[in-house]
């Protein structure tokens, strides 16, 4: 649901002290962590979303209770123990609180990834009960205006509301904040309104283009110098609270040298499970050409994770290409992110453009030059509705394909 | 050492956080929200001894008990116990 749920840092977080390092290995990897997109309805209707634009034709056919339940177990057998809850919004499932007791009781440590909205005093006191260890947040800036705009509803009230139930059930105040144009000059502010709120964890994603957040790229990316000042801000806040407050600031790859190593690798630590029962490497992998994802009605996760042509297509390093493969820093970002090489040059194999020494790199630079472009920024922005999707599923996807053979 | 670690002092797992073995991963691990750290055998036969109630030394007593023949374990677990509070794995009560 928010781009916290891309989970780099998570994986980063995970992978400090547990570095799987492997070559192109099949069997020694181990999905750390699982996430369970359990539906991909949503109230709110977010620019940046990742979900992908054809969402619309995953929200008739989501898993069971039962499917998710098994899932669930199948993962932890592989050893998964890190579980994010996500969607859409996952409360718009009303089996939440017996996939909580399920994982609690196969010692999954949990998490709720939530907007908020559905949350009630009964559902959380539920969830308390069947062992949720935590919730987290998304927040969207300090002002009702902002909030509303970019969600496209009006919540601000309400997840106020709810991050003082979060609190008073005891549980840590994990809050998660999308950071893009609209509200990048807020950071101060939004630092200060995560310290009120009592904040243990405050994960600031700057945006990452995919999905949603990819069809309005040249509305939402800030300026170099926009992030510049937001993550030195950062640092005084992570100065001034210690570990009080910890502070993660998700750095934008446009405005970096060299890639992200996208999930720390493909296949390596995470795993999600979609609505539909698709099992995914990354969050937006089904944008990939001439590639079959196993799906848990058909295969076991087992099977998905240790044998499947798509969990061993991009694992360990044997299918770059140049100039990665014979790059003296290939270890240190595995050729960046697979589906941004996609998106952006129509080569999933080619290096990652936001590395300065890919032969496309000229095309992120575009992108930048493209979001100060007042005619493009002036374009109206495409927000994640199912009359949108439903429009990208019935192949009105000129739009998209366009994006693909950006600029 | 940072964060002068004492022989009377009591500790426990900071809140939020919990310790498990993890029989996939053959080790001890901490969980936290968003993450998790992996111990290694001495460090998790650390943590593991730490509860709320015992002191720092009553567990490099029981360490030192319990592998009779490491030598020099105290400084290492003491190191540990630096660690895990700068990390704020631990919290002093």
């Amino acid at each position: 649901m928010t781009q916290a749920s891309l989970g780099e840092s998570v994986v980063q977080k995970i992978v400090q002290a547990q570095n799987n390092g492997v070559a192109a290995n099949i069997t020694r990897t181990q999905p750390l962590w699982l996430l369970a997109e359990v539906t991909y309805r949503c109230p709110l209707h977010c620019a940046f979303c990742y979900n992908p634009t054809d969402y619309d034709k995953h929200t008739q056919n989501e898993l069971s209770t039962e499917q998710w339940i098994q899932a669930l177990r199948d993962a932890r057998k592989l050893g998964a123990i890190q579980l994010g809850i996500s969607g859409g919004e996952p409360l718009l499932r009303d089996d939440i609180e017996e996939i909580v007791v399920e994982a609690h009781k196969l010692g999954y440590y949990s998490n709720l990834i939530t907007s908020g909205v559905g949350l009630t005093e009964k559902r959380i006191q539920a969830f308390k009960d069947g062992g949720l260890d935590h919730i987290q947040l998304s927040m969207h800036d300090i002002t009702e205006e902002i909030n509303n705009f970019i969600t496209n509803t009006k919540t601000f009230e309400l997840k106020k509301k709810v991050a003082a139930m979060i609190k008073s059930h005891g549980y840590p105040m994990v809050l998660n904040v999308v950071i893009h144009r609209y509200n990048i000059g807020h950071m101060r502010e939004i630092l200060e309104m995560a310290d009120a709120l009592g904040a243990d964890y405050i994960e600031l994603a700057n945006t990452q283009y995919y999905g949603w957040s990819l069809v309005n790229r040249s509305q939402l990316m800030p300026t170099k110098e926009q992030v510049d000042e937001a993550e030195k801000i950062t640092n005084e806040f992570r100065e001034k609270f210690g570990s009080k407050m910890k502070i993660f600031f998700v750095v934008p790859d446009y405005f970096s040298n060299r890639p992200k190593k996208c999930m720390n690798g493909w296949g390596e630590v995470f795993m999600i499970v979609t609505a539909n029962g698709d099992v995914l490497p990354c969050h937006s992998a089904r944008v990939l050409p001439n590639m079959t994802f196993p799906n848990v009605r058909e295969n076991g996760l087992e099977w998905a994770w240790k044998e499947s042509p798509a969990f061993n297509k991009y694992r360990g390093d044997d299918w770059m290409k140049e100039p990665c493969r014979s790059c003296s820093e290939k270890e240190n970002d595995l050729g960046g992110c697979r589906c941004q090489a996609f998106l952006l040059s129509g080569d999933a194999e080619s290096a990652d453009p936001v590395c300065t020494l890919s032969p496309n790199h000229h095309l992120i630079e575009q992108a930048i030059e493209d979001s100060k472009n007042p005619v493009l920024q002036s374009q109206p922005i495409i927000f994640r509705t199912d009359k949108n999707s439903k429009k990208y599923v019935a192949g009105d996807k000129e739009r998209v394909e366009s994006f693909h053979a950006l600029p | 050492m940072e964060n002068n670690i004492q022989h009377a002092d009591v500790y426990a797992l900071a809140f939020h956080h919990r310790f498990q073995w993890e029989e996939a991963q053959q080790s001890y691990v901490i969980l936290f929200p968003e993450g998790m750290v992996k111990l290694h055998g001495g460090a998790g036969e650390v943590i593991k001894r730490v509860n709320g109630k015992a002191t720092v030394g009553e567990i490099v007593a029981d360490l030192k008990a319990a592998f009779p023949d490491a030598e020099g374990i105290e400084k290492d677990i003491l190191g540990m116990f630096d660690m895990a509070v700068g990390k704020a794995w631990l919290r002093k009560v």
